[in-house]
């Protein structure tokens, strides 16, 4: 216990706007399964990378086996015995098994690749590795997936890996498959090798873990506990806050029921993502939808805007039936959606904020086709003003503004274009500590103008904070619903992982 | 000297916090004041520059350096370049390519591209002045070029946006199979075009200058106004520079995107009317690797080829240093081969710099 494999120490990583990491500690010991533990955008994947070489930490110490080391790319963390296997597995479709395993370092003489002996030793780590039926010379594209993280893994131990890094491995398996990695994972970690296991699903971390790390907002909120470690006590850590926010005071009559409804959701339904979900949103009303990853909460936000088709159910704004899959009918009618990755789905980052927050009312600016460009820029600056924004210059590009400035920009072409329902995805992820209360307050203020939001978020205060009722979602169903400001977050937590606990 | 600076830095400090308000890059600013110790010399004029041209058009700035140095190169190595007849024979060469590269550079921008802008140009050349065609007169030539462009761009659009199949495929697909079809139309003979208002049309000239060079000029100017002044233009660039982001905003990102290629169309059929007119004759391979050409000139003129950021400006002024360059070896003597390489050099050179260009602003 007294030399860890591997020690990091107050690791921090920013990018333009974000702190993706600020101040990570993490230590894990030869021979153990570590699981990291931590919501969408905790800092998670970005420590990954960090491990894996392909991001170099701004600052901070990484101790390997007791000695200093940086690893400034991919192949300086493999020869140190660092393997990674990502989530989006990072095989090549079209060359075969054994071509996989050995890529980047062949069996080769004279640049002539030995197949013989690279075919035999595919078969065997293949063997090892309890999947004797994968053909070396099969190719990789026609694999299950199950099957191809198995390649994954023989390829992290055809190098002399000491540590391997896996990202949601089980998100894509069986439960037999599962059953077979944990084997697998029992074994190596039998001959010294270390594992850091990333997964949120509370079962697996029972069954295999050995100590727990929990991430949260890029810091580490408890290292090294136990694995036995009440689930409670750990979703509280992920989820929890530790400073305590204002949330702006609810809507002094409280009488929602009495305004009209204006979105309603009926036996929405998508196998795999969520099942029968059927619910309401008022006029003036915040809703808040809570759940896990994988619970289903942002496909519903999508499914709802027309992003993705459901497969059956239906969306009615005002009474009226949105058809599905159609975002434009969607926006049409009058909803918004502000979703959850800003800079890949909603933002054009190059682009001044004026052309971020007039793109989807260009048509009220335009006579024929042709903008009135002065007015367009006097409106939404007028918007960029109301959300007092910093800097308050609405021609700068949007790339340049902080994550809470950026989402005020997305939330500023909705006040633009003038919605009746709001959606609203993780609304203050990667929105630093002082933006959030404002970002509360403003989304108060739209729903007291009459606009009906649905807001999806991990953090359960968040949601009982600031909306008026809850939904609580569980493996895609709706499990709960009640006033916000009745709920205790314990219950809440109790309904969110129900089935972990069993 | 001395003399001639010392004004300077009295204009020089009221310039800086201008220039703070002016919103310029933050990560910039710091390290332009440092690099000009000396107020007054190439760091304040620069700043300046860049007050009056914001980065995005320094580009264009920098060919119209490149096409001012061709000018005197021409000037030096030849006596008839400067000349109001050479002039204007490089801008009638310059036409026909130039309505073409309109339209690649709304697909480019838009994040496509249109590999068979050539071969339409073949078969609405040849589809114009089958007999059959020509016994319609002016009227229903103009309309069968322009009608044929239209309907295989928007071919191309639909099979791209509906069929979603790569662009790169699509238009490669469709630049043998329209070549195929101007074949087979045509029997691979030129067909010689007895409306003698057609053929005007490449022979007119207004105060000195050839009609066809208006005709150019003007769908410069409309494709302008229409990619700066008008909500598609701003759709374009949004389409182009983050299709999800632009979905999710309620853009009809497919019908936009289907709308590209039919106006790459439509320019190619006009293209197709300007060229035929030139040649007195349909044929099959008329337009031969103008796709190419038009490319080059988009990508030389400083949009990206991923989309998203363009100008329509700068692409003309790509269309002019290509057609100077040829003028001048025209007028030189100089075999086609040196040409070529020239113009692949600069190619490479204008993407070099695109990239300094974009290494130069964070993220």
């Amino acid at each position: 216990m007294s030399s860890p494999l591997l020690r990091m120490r107050g690791i921090t990583k920013a990018f333009p706007g974000a702190k993706a990491l600020d101040g990570v500690d993490l230590e894990v010991e030869p021979g153990e399964v570590h699981c990291l533990l931590g919501q969408n955008g905790a800092g998670k994947s970005t420590l990954i990378k960090v491990l894996a070489g392909a991001h170099q930490p701004d600052s901070g110490d990484l101790t390997w086996d007791g000695e200093p080391v940086v690893l400034p790319s991919p192949t300086a963390a493999m020869r140190h015995g660092i393997s990674t296997i990502y989530q989006e597995l990072d095989l090549v479709d079209g060359l075969s098994v054994a071509d996989n395993i050995f890529l980047g370092h062949e069996r080769a003489r004279f640049g002539l690749t030995r197949r013989g002996e690279t075919a035999a030793a595919a078969r065997e780590l293949l063997r090892s590795l309890g999947h004797p039926e994968i053909a070396p010379g099969t190719e990789v594209g026609s694999l299950s997936p199950a099957q191809q993280q198995i390649v994954s893994m023989a390829r992290a131990l055809s190098h002399d890996t000491r540590l391997i890094v896996m990202d949601e491995p089980s998100a894509v398996l069986t439960q037999d498959e599962v059953a077979n990695l944990f084997r697998v994972i029992g074994e190596l970690t039998a001959t010294g090798v270390a594992v850091l296991y990333i997964s949120h699903r509370m079962a697996e971390i029972r069954a295999i873990g050995t100590r727990v790390t929990v991430l949260k907002d890029g810091r580490t909120v408890a290292g090294g506990l136990p694995a036995d470690t009440p689930t409670a006590q750990l979703v509280a850590l992920m989820t929890g806050r530790e400073t305590a926010y204002d949330f702006p005071q609810r809507g002094a009559a409280g009488g929602v029921p009495e305004r009209d409804e204006v979105l309603r959701v009926e036996h929405l339904t998508q196998p795999g993502s969520f099942e029968d979900v059927s619910f309401t949103v008022h006029a003036g009303e915040i809703v808040g939808l809570v759940g896990l990853v994988g619970s289903g909460r942002s496909e519903i936000l999508h499914a709802v805007y027309g992003a993705t088709r459901p497969a059956s159910g239906s969306v009615l704004v005002d009474g009226r039936r949105l058809p599905p899959g159609r975002v434009t009918a969607a926006v049409r009618a009058g909803v918004g959606l502000a979703p959850e990755e800003r800079k890949s789905q909603a933002l054009f980052l190059q682009d001044s904020v004026v052309r971020n927050v007039s793109i989807s009312s260009l048509g009220r600016f335009a006579r024929f086709g042709w903008l009135d460009r002065r007015r367009e820029a006097t409106a939404a600056a007028e918007r960029v003003a109301a959300l007092d924004m910093r800097p308050a210059d609405p021609q700068r590009p949007v790339r340049t503004l902080s994550g809470g400035n950026q989402q005020k920009a997305v939330l500023a072409r909705w006040l633009l274009r003038g919605c009746r329902v709001l959606l609203l995805d993780e609304p203050t992820r990667g929105v630093d500590v002082g933006a959030r209360a404002e970002l509360y307050a403003l989304v108060r203020e739209l729903a007291d103008s009459g606009v009906a939001v649905l807001f999806v978020s991990s953090e359960v205060p968040e949601v009982l904070g600031l909306a008026d009722r809850a939904l609580v979602l569980r493996e895609g169903r709706i499990v709960h619903e009640a006033e916000a400001a009745s709920l205790k977050e314990s219950h809440v937590l109790d309904l969110v992982m129900e089935e972990s606990r069993a | 000297m001395s003399d001639q600076t010392t004004p300077r830095p009295a204009e020089d400090a009221p310039g800086l916090p201008a220039q703070a308000r002016s919103g310029a890059d933050v990560a910039t600013r710091p390290s332009l004041v440092k690099e000009g110790p000396d107020p007054g010399r190439p760091g304040s004029g620069r700043q300046q520059l860049l007050r009056l041209f914001p980065l995005h058009q320094m580009h264009s700035l920098g060919l119209v350096v490149v096409l001012v140095l061709l000018g005197v190169v021409g000037t030096v190595t030849s006596d008839n370049f400067l000349t109001s007849n050479n002039i204007v024979n490089i801008l009638t060469s310059a036409a026909v390519i130039g309505v073409i590269t309109v339209g690649q550079t709304f697909v480019i921008i838009g994040g496509g591209i249109d590999l068979s802008v050539g071969a339409i140009v073949a078969v609405a050349s040849v589809w114009c002045t089958t007999v059959a065609t020509q016994s319609y007169g002016l009227g229903g030539m103009l309309f069968t070029a322009v009608v044929v462009g239209s309907a295989v761009g928007l071919l191309n659009g639909i099979l791209i946006a509906y069929g979603r199949i790569v662009a790169f495929i699509t238009t490669l697909a469709m630049m043998a199979s329209a070549r195929g079809v101007a074949e087979r139309l045509s029997d691979r003979q030129s067909q010689v075009v007895t409306v003698d208002s057609f053929n005007r049309i490449a022979t007119d000239k207004f105060l000195g200058i050839p009609l066809l060079v208006y005709l150019m000029a003007g769908i410069v100017v409309l494709g302008w106004l229409l990619l700066n002044r008008t909500t598609f233009g701003r759709r374009t660039f949004a389409v182009g520079g983050n299709p999800e982001a632009a979905r999710l905003a309620g853009i009809a990102v497919r019908r936009h995107t289907m709308l590209l290629y039919l106006l790459s169309g439509v320019c190619c059929g006009v293209a197709a009317v300007m060229l035929t007119a030139r040649t007195t004759s349909g044929a099959s391979n008329l337009g031969n690797l103008y796709e190419l050409d038009s490319i080059a000139a988009v990508i030389i003129g400083g949009t990206l080829l991923a989309g998203g950021r363009g100008s329509l400006f700068g692409s003309i002024l790509g269309v002019l240093v290509f057609t100077t360059i040829t003028n001048i070896f025209v007028l030189n003597n100089l075999t086609t081969d040196i040409q070529e390489i020239a113009k692949g050099l600069i190619i490479l050179v204008a993407v070099l710099l695109q990239r300094t260009r974009g290494a130069r602003s964070p993220a």
